[in-house]
């Protein structure tokens, strides 16, 4: 009887389009926020990402996420350094500074500074200059994006200047960087550089990276280095973790997403419902038929529940699909974050399913109770 | 209490396959009650055709949806082909009516979305056939009611005389021991109409079938073997019909 149920469903093409159309519409706009949510959430953590070869981030106690720096002192490095396991350490500088143009103006840039005598935790992905030239006097690495950010139109151009708190600061490359949450302009230097180019302060150190020793489990040499130190050293997945359940507990961007997301919910909740119904109330005479012919009430059932299975698998493909689609033709704007793991199509799923259950429960009723004499009606 | 002026009617009563005893019927409760049924008698014969006539409103369709197991008596004993309705559960009222009865409507009531064959094939999906033999099966059927070219058209694409046909192979396609038929022809044609009760006379009266057709369409009384005559919830009347029934073996 099912294939009955599907051909009374597609039968009526454009009632049929309806109740997908808004099954689609929901599956659309949920898969689509919560997509631009996880980008956003993926921008909050690109430093981490981008800052390859280290296992381990060390830093204060009291740090909640990547961007919240609270300076260590130097010496910290040692410590860190001597807690066995450890296989090597780095001091890492990371900081907001303000610089000014060439051309006179000013900017906000993201100033990290990293090891001088092996330049760890820098750029990986240059796209002009090498790594090397960044042990120039005044050299720095400014990211693609931020380049175009403050010198709009022009070429890139290595050899420019232009001041950090008063120090001229040279340009030896440029990098492919991950977008992070403020879009300012990236700028790598060398760590004895970056102190220089950073406001005075007491402590400027604001993270050790290090690396466990082989065959040594990373989280292990992590608990090692908290109780040998003090400090909080965290694997660069449980800082991934750390950063984003901050900004999920902490700000308002969940909150602003879910109701969005709620809203797609409750509109394709309506639509498809209305439309399921009336199609339901539509058909009541045939269902009214079946049930004088013997068909029981489980078959009933199911043939509703099937139809709105359909509907629901229907919308929810073509509807997670245009939400990709948009994802990757929005992929090379700078301005849109998107990032859909398995976990967006998968909620969305779960979201469709509720929404067609729930869209089908009034015509489960009516077809439940309606009653067979109905068909000798005229 | 028996108030109708007709008697038990069939000499054979004892096997009769319909056997309807102080039947009453009320729709509604206090003051805007409906007595459709006053207490009704009838039995109906294996191998009989009877016909249901009387005025609008005075309680054919009730009853026989009664008979048929939709619509439960307010009163009274209702035997069909040895089960007791009155007594029986939902759901095995509803086993009932998908092995033991065919129905035929007066607006067809066929499924818009399925082919000729699909339609007639119906009961047999519902008892769990596999689609593909129920339509064969349903063909076959088609076949002798003369639709054999117009097996994969939709309803939209057939006369009502045509759909009517359908309506038919689908009462007849799981061979059910009783075929309820509410005003077959009165949406159709005279001809149409004529062709209707022939192909039911022809076919779907069955030595061990009790067919019931409710009428208004005098034209077609001289199909019945018996007609049962209807006023206000009563059967006032039955007289022997006028003479395909004893054409018939
Ligand atoms: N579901 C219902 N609720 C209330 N009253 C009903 C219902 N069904 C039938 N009736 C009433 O019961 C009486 C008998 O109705 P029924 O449909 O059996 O008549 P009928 O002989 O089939 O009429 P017609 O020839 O017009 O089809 C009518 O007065 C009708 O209004
Ligand atoms: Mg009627």
């Amino acid at each position: 009887m099912l294939w009955v149920a599907w051909k009374m469903l597609t039968g009526n093409r454009v009632k049929y389009l309806g109740i997908v159309f808004g099954v689609m519409f929901a599956a659309l706009l949920i898969a689509q926020q919560a997509g631009v949510f996880c980008g956003l959430m993926l921008l909050t953590i690109s430093q981490i990402r981008d800052t390859a070869g280290p296992g381990m981030w060390v830093m204060d106690r009291t740090v909640q996420y990547v961007d919240d720096i609270k300076p260590l002192a130097d010496t910290e490095l040692f410590r860190v350094k001597a807690v066995p396991g450890v296989d090597w350490a780095v001091r890492f500088y990371k900081g907001i500074v303000r610089s000014r143009l060439e051309e006179g103006h000013f900017e906000q840039m993201i100033l990290l500074g990293i090891d001088d005598a092996t330049l760890v935790g820098g750029p990986t992905r240059l796209l002009m200059g090498s790594l090397a030239d960044l042990r120039t006097p005044d050299a720095v690495i400014m990211d693609d994006a931020g380049y175009r950010r403050i010198w709009p139109g022009e070429p890139f151009r290595l050899g420019r200047t232009f001041e950090v708190n008063d120090h001229r600061a040279v340009l030896v490359g440029i990098t492919r960087a991950s977008r992070t949450f403020q879009s300012f302009p990236i700028v790598y230097t060398r760590y004895s550089q970056a102190v220089v180019f950073a406001p005075r302060e007491r402590k400027v150190l604001s993270f050790v990276l290090a690396e466990p020793a082989p065959g040594v489990a990373a989280e292990e040499v992590c608990r090692r280095i908290e109780a040998a130190t003090g400090l909080q050293a965290l694997t660069q997945e449980q800082f991934i973790r750390k950063t984003i359940g901050y900004y999920l507990a902490k700000s308002g961007i969940p909150l602003n997403f879910g109701i969005t997301v709620f809203l797609g919910f409750l509109v394709g909740t309506a639509i498809a419902g209305q439309t399921f119904y009336l199609f339901t109330v539509e058909n009541i005479r045939q269902y009214g038929a079946l049930k004088a012919m013997g068909a029981g009430n489980g078959t009933i059932l199911a043939m509703v529940l099937s139809q709105a299975l359909q509907v629901g698998l229907v919308g929810y493909g073509v509807g997670v699909g245009l939400a990709a689609l948009f994802g990757l033709c929005t992929r090379g704007l700078v301005r849109l974050a998107f990032h859909m793991p398995w976990q967006v199509p998968a909620i969305t799923a779960v979201a469709v399913l509720v929404i067609v259950l729930v869209a089908s429960l009034l015509s489960i009723r009516r077809v439940l109770f309606v009653d067979p004499a109905i068909v000798f009606r005229g | 209490m028996v108030t109708t002026s007709a008697g038990p009617m069939s000499p054979e009563s004892t096997a009769a396959a319909v056997r309807v005893r102080g039947v009453t019927k009320r729709f509604g409760s206090g003051e805007t009650a409906t007595l459709a049924l006053r207490g009704v008698d009838l039995d109906v014969a294996h191998g009989e055709l009877l016909m249901l006539v009387g005025p609008s409103g005075c309680g054919k369709t009730t009853l026989v949806s009664i008979v048929a197991g939709t619509l439960e008596p307010t009163a009274g004993s209702v035997r069909v082909l040895g089960h007791d309705l009155v007594a029986m559960s939902g759901s095995r009222k509803t086993r009932f009516r998908r092995d033991e009865v065919g129905f035929v409507f007066q607006s067809f009531n066929l499924l818009p979305a399925l082919t000729a064959a699909e339609n007639a094939a119906v009961p047999l999906l519902i008892a769990g056939w596999r689609r593909s033999a129920a339509v064969a099966r349903a063909a076959e059927v088609l076949e002798r009611l003369g639709l054999g070219e117009r097996l994969t058209n939709l309803p939209s694409e057939l006369s009502g005389g045509q759909q009517q046909r359908v309506a038919i192979a689908r009462a007849l396609v799981h061979a059910p021991r009783l075929l309820v038929c509410d005003e077959p022809t009165s949406a159709l044609d005279a001809e149409n109409g004529r062709i209707t009760m022939e192909l039911i006379g022809a076919v779907a009266v069955q030595p061990d079938r009790a067919v019931i057709v409710v009428t208004h369409d005098a034209r077609i009384y001289s199909f019945a073997d018996r007609i049962a005559e209807m006023e206000d919830g009563r059967i006032v009347a039955v007289t022997r019909g006028s003479g395909a029934g004893e054409g018939r073996p």
